[in-house]
């Protein structure tokens, strides 16, 4: 018993030394996002996705020869910017090396002008999609693998398009998201030769919506589009309209996609349609079958952006052989866009190689990431139908 | 013809949602005209009794949906709705003795109880949220419409339909029984006499024998009454959502107090004009006028007066002018 103990405790000696000499060098990723607030059910497995990078790339040592990548979470509340100012000042005084997040739009912001800049530090967001992100000026240091709303604006006046509706009433939930995503819905469709008869704002959590449906319902429209929250306004807004028998189908942008909408609204919710931010293929398949075995879902929301956030931050390294944001921040776009292999999730380790070998990668990932003008996903959307009570996948876009 | 889908769509999209909604207001603006009117303060834990009733109510209904039992077209919320009366009785007696008996024993401010039942509120929030948790909750049944707005439709022939809900139904038929039995209760009976002198004058009612803390008490139970059962048709109509009924208590207070405070007559023309004047101020009156104009007359725009982003702000507006030019309300209520 004495002997094995000995044994064992020696290999355990060995064994850490030996870490040690291959791990010599510590890399450290903030993981910024809103583990408390409203989309508190989304940030677990987008921090999760984010960690399951990190962990691909410290098992396979080839990150600047052997380094190891370390999260650090710190929370955004999602809409608290004093909260998420203080924890991302915290994390430089980590010594992070990037900055993973924000989430949502108004703290990224904020994060961003009040953290990033002065800091030098660079930020990649999973998750915010405001398109006032994309004209903000931020020295470089600001990318996200989310699309801009703008993008889904185009995406779902195409869609409605296609469809042969003329005309839509559209409605809002009144925050920047709301806001952003209406007018780029509004104007892409204007564009496209539709008609938008209405544009109302809705607030969230509130006690009647029969004067916002009198209104919209006195506009008219072949559908009503909901720009808003499922499990807040939106949803009320979809039950008024039902009731009152003013509008049968409707437009979801993707804050109305999700399985409880189809349960709380019952059939009359089938035949509408939308879109959400995601993507199909290799990329999305590898994720979901990665997450599966380290046991979250991975094909929940912004969850595939975040594993590609972290990746690229990871490349990017790589690329630059270091991990000063100053130096590696210039090679994101390179890694993400083409020419190059194409690398796919749980392919890391063969990029890394490739990229000390100093070939070009393409970075698809689990989004199919493309980033384009200011550092932004191109943006695939899923196309979505409900159809027996459930969200079906139609297409993508 | 086309003056009658003129009507029809006003009916369906003002009339018929506003009375629904003004005797949901006008049942919570009673409970909190009635606590201003006895106990003299403000009860910004009012919601949040509603939320507790309701919620309650819910649970109660879950358990005899899951038992079989139901009320065939009717919601088996209805058969629920006592369990729920009584379960908030239990919670504002329980609060009455551990927080405002200390505070009435004092002789404490009318502000100092306000603040008081602020802190309440916070706490009755949390219960609500640790029990059944933030999210909406469903729990209606039986039929959805008296009758729809398609099936009306193919009745009629008529281009607009006109849709009442069941809840809706309830709602105002609930309403009038309540306001009937509590003002009965009020004029009629011995102990709503009584409440009444303890209103009125505090001090003539103690010389004249009333028991000051059996007049509380029986306000208590009455404004749980009256809590749940706006809480539960607010439920039923919309959803149940802890942190609405916290919402709720802006326009509850502006019913209240349009309609002057501690007069249970001001409350309910109070819940009314708060719900009529939201609805029609931002009604867009573009298809109204295309029925009811002739031919060509119509015009393109909407004939929105406001945009439905200032609904809350007519309320308000409201509300300072009717306190500029009759500080009581527009029944005679206590200045406030």
């Amino acid at each position: 018993m004495k002997k094995m103990l000995m044994a064992t405790t020696a290999a355990a000696l060995l064994a850490t030394s030996a870490m040690a000499a291959s791990h010599s060098k510590e890399v450290k990723l903030g993981i910024l996002i809103g583990f408390t607030g409203p989309i508190e059910s989304l940030t677990s497995a987008m921090a999760q996705g984010a960690e399951l990078a990190m962990k691909e790339v410290t098992d396979s040592g080839a990150l600047l020869d052997g380094a190891k990548v370390t999260p650090m979470r710190a929370d955004t509340g999602c809409i608290d910017n004093g909260l998420s100012t203080s924890n991302g000042e915290r994390l430089i005084a980590d010594g992070v090396a990037g900055i993973i997040g924000g989430d949502c739009s108004g703290v990224t912001g904020a994060i961003l002008q009040n953290v990033a800049i002065p800091n030098g530090m660079v930020m990649i967001s999973p998750s915010a999609t405001s398109p006032g992100l994309s004209t903000v000026e931020d020295n470089g240091l600001f990318f996200r693998t989310a699309p801009s709303d703008a993008r889904e604006g185009q995406v779902m006046a195409e869609i409605l398009m296609e469809r042969g509706i003329k005309s839509i009433a559209l409605t809002y939930t009144n925050n920047d998201y709301g806001k952003g995503l209406a007018d780029a819905i509004e104007s892409s469709y204007k564009a496209a030769g539709g008609e938008v008869t209405i544009v109302a704002a809705h607030e969230d959590g509130k006690a009647d919506y029969s004067a916002e449906m009198g209104a919209l319902a006195s506009a008219g429209g072949d559908i009503l589009v909901v720009a808003g929250y499922l499990d807040q306004g939106g949803l009320g807004i979809i039950n008024a309209a039902l009731d009152t028998g003013a509008f049968e189908t409707f437009g979801l942008p993707g804050g109305m996609i999700g399985d409880s909408l189809p349960a709380n609204v019952g059939d009359a919710l089938n035949g509408s349609f939308g879109q959400i931010a995601g993507s199909g293929g290799k990329g999305a398949d590898a994720i979901k079958e990665m997450s599966a075995a380290a046991g979250f879902d991975g094909t929940s929301p912004y969850a595939p952006e975040s594993y590609d956030a972290a990746a690229l931050f990871m490349l990017a390294m790589q690329a630059a052989d270091s991990t000063d944001p100053a130096v590696y921040g210039g090679k994101i776009l390179d890694v993400a866009n083409a020419p190059g292999e194409k690398i796919y999730p749980g392919e890391l380790a063969k990029a890394l190689e490739l990229i000390k070998a100093g070939q070009d990668i393409d970075y698809v990932g689990a989004s199919a990431v493309e980033l384009i003008g200011p550092g932004e996903s191109a943006g695939t959307y899923r196309m979505i139908e409900v159809k027996d009570n459930k969200n079906e996948t139609v297409g993508f876009k | 013809m086309d003056l009658l889908n003129a009507v029809i769509a006003l009916s369906n999209y003002v009339i018929i949602p506003a009375m629904a909604y003004g005797s949901q207001l006008a049942l919570g603006a009673l409970g909190v005209t009635l606590i201003y009117g006895i106990l003299r303060f403000s009860n910004f834990a009012h919601g949040d009794t509603m939320a507790f009733g309701a919620m309650v109510t819910v649970l109660v209904t879950w358990g005899l949906q899951s038992l079989g039992v139901s009320l065939g077209p009717l919601p088996t919320a209805l058969l629920a709705l006592p369990f729920g009366i009584m379960g908030a009785m239990a919670l504002l007696l329980v609060t009455d003795r551990m927080v405002y008996r200390f505070y009435r024993e004092q002789k404490a401010k009318p502000v100092i109880l306000v603040i008081v039942s602020l802190g309440v509120a916070f706490i009755m929030n949390g219960l609500v949220r640790f029990i059944i948790g933030p999210d909406d909750q469903k729990f209606s049944d039986g039929e959805r419409f008296i009758i729809s707005a398609r099936t009306f439709k193919k009745m009629t022939g008529l281009e607009e339909g006109l849709a009442i809900k069941t809840t809706q139904g309830i709602t105002v038929i609930t309403a009038v029984i309540v306001v009937a039995l509590l003002f009965w209760f009020l004029n009629r009976t011995r102990t709503g006499k009584s409440m009444r002198a303890y209103s009125d004058n505090e001090d003539l009612a103690l010389l004249s024998g009333i028991n000051p803390e059996r007049v509380v008490m029986i306000t208590w139970l009455l404004v749980a009454a009256l809590a749940t059962t706006a809480g539960v048709l607010y439920g039923l109509d919309k959803s149940f959502k802890p942190f609405t009924y916290f919402q709720l208590l802006l326009p509850i207070f502006a019913s209240a107090i349009v309609g002057g405070l501690g007069n249970p007559l001001g409350a309910i023309a109070g819940g009314f004009v708060i719900a009529f004047s939201e609805v029609t101020v931002t009604y867009a009156w573009k298809k109204v006028a295309g029925y009811a104009l002739p031919d060509g007359w119509a015009p393109d725009g909407l004939i929105q007066l406001l945009s439905t982003d200032y609904k809350l702000a007519v309320s308000f507006i409201i509300l300072l002018v009717v306190l500029l030019f009759k500080p009581t309300g527009l029944f005679k209520g206590k200045s406030v």
